[in-house]
């Protein structure tokens, strides 16, 4: 499968899942996920590293793209922001566990590997000492939205805060749990 | 953690993402940095004085279009920069031109002049208060930049600083403008030239620090 069959499927889904459709999200971040495994999966052989790496870059990355999906302009085609995404988590990987950049070869957004259809091997990171690092009200509302499922309503009800408040609670406590990612790498 | 259910969780009560709101607040952190630096002006140095004021001749108009132009070109930079996958080699091209223009502009200035005047012209009556003040002033349009350039995701954290460097600089050297008592190209040229482009290097050296993700 190549880039050019793959673009406007994916650009479907990411514009549908900006207007906020959980379905489209989900499928779109499923056929990411397996993509990023390819991606990484073919880096890190490269520079010796193997496949428990390449899944915690994988979640990086997934991470990145939710919290970050703003950054996404709907003009523009979306193959090559992901591919951007992926090449600096790649990038700042090789950094803090000092690789070089140069082991990275250069390549175009073309070049995206085909998906990888092996079965994915679980990362290193361990969601519930993710969660147990968070300021308490920041996981309580991750548990509540993200994990049990209540609306961002029945949440601010529950915990007694602003619906604004907890929206803005789970962007931080995601984009915390990304931060708690790369610093239990190095 | 198995990536489903990392991909469970994300993708639980995903809430709609309003487009634009990335923009509004790069200008909005140039508004907030801009007017600091201008109150920080009025705070130390205070506007010129003098016959006419701070606006004085045509000397301030260039001193601002040239500004203006570096802050435009670099806001439209910094738009892009901060989107994943997009670049803007064209408002390189437009920066650059802008430094030569005026650099060459600063050359045929003292050219039309006799050497015995160049002195004047090129150190004017306050060099090290305008070396003193751009990058002064920069510093808070400098910080507001960056936060906002955080609610981002740019990829390429030097390049992203050192154009950050370079619109706070700019915008230090627009609320100079507003003391600055030296009029001629020479000066323009060399001081606010250098000086914003010494933001910009400033920038650069702390981009991958400060705009990490």
């Amino acid at each position: 499968m190549n880039v050019q069959t793959t673009e406007p499927e994916l650009r479907a889904l990411m514009i549908s899942a900006l207007g906020g459709d959980v379905a489209a999200h989900r499928a779109l971040l499923e056929r990411l996920s397996s993509q990023l495994r390819g991606y990484f999966k073919g880096h890190l052989n490269r520079v010796g590293r193997g496949p428990v790496e390449a899944e915690d870059l994988v979640q990086e990355a997934l991470i990145a793209i939710h919290t970050r999906r703003h950054t996404y302009d709907s003009s523009q085609p979306f193959t090559p922001w992901v591919y951007a995404i992926a090449r600096y988590k790649f990038v700042d990987y090789l950094r803090r566990t000092h690789g070089s950049i140069h082991d990275l070869p250069i390549e175009d957004s073309k070049e995206i590997p085909s998906p990888d259809d092996s079965r994915p091997v679980e990362s290193s990171l361990d969601l519930r000492k993710l969660m147990a690092a968070l300021p308490i009200r920041v996981r309580q509302t991750i548990q509540a939205v993200k994990l049990d499922g209540l609306s961002v309503s029945e949440a601010a009800a529950q915990f007694g805060m602003s619906e604004s408040n907890v929206k803005v609670s789970i962007h931080r406590g995601l984009k915390a749990m990304a931060r708690l990612i790369r610093e239990n790498r190095s | 953690m198995k990536t489903d259910q990392l991909i469970n969780m994300l993708s639980t009560n995903v809430e709609p993402v309003k487009s634009g709101q990335l923009k509004k607040t790069l200008i909005l952190t140039l508004v907030v940095g801009g007017l600091a630096a201008f109150f920080m002006m009025l705070a130390t140095v205070g506007l010129r004085a003098g016959a006419g004021g701070w606006f004085h001749s045509g000397f301030m108009i260039l001193k601002l279009v040239f500004m203006l132009i570096l802050i435009s070109a670099g806001t439209a930079l910094l738009a892009k920069l901060i989107r994943p996958g997009q670049n803007g080699r064209k408002l390189y091209t437009v920066i650059f031109l802008s430094f030569l223009a005026v650099g060459l502009a600063g050359i045929c200035a003292l050219a039309l002049e006799p050497p015995t005047a160049w002195d004047r012209m090129i150190m004017g009556t306050e060099w090290t208060t305008c070396v003193f003040c751009i990058p002064l002033f920069a510093i808070l349009p400098f910080a507001t930049l960056i936060w906002g350039l955080r609610r981002g995701a740019p990829t390429n954290l030097r390049r992203t600083g050192a154009i950050a460097g370079l619109v706070a600089g700019a915008l230090g050297a627009v609320a100079y403008a507003f003391h600055c008592p030296d009029d001629s190209l020479p000066f323009i040229a060399l001081w606010y030239g250098v000086m914003v482009a010494l933001c910009a290097w400033i920038g650069a050296m702390l981009g991958p620090r400060l705009l990490r993700w």
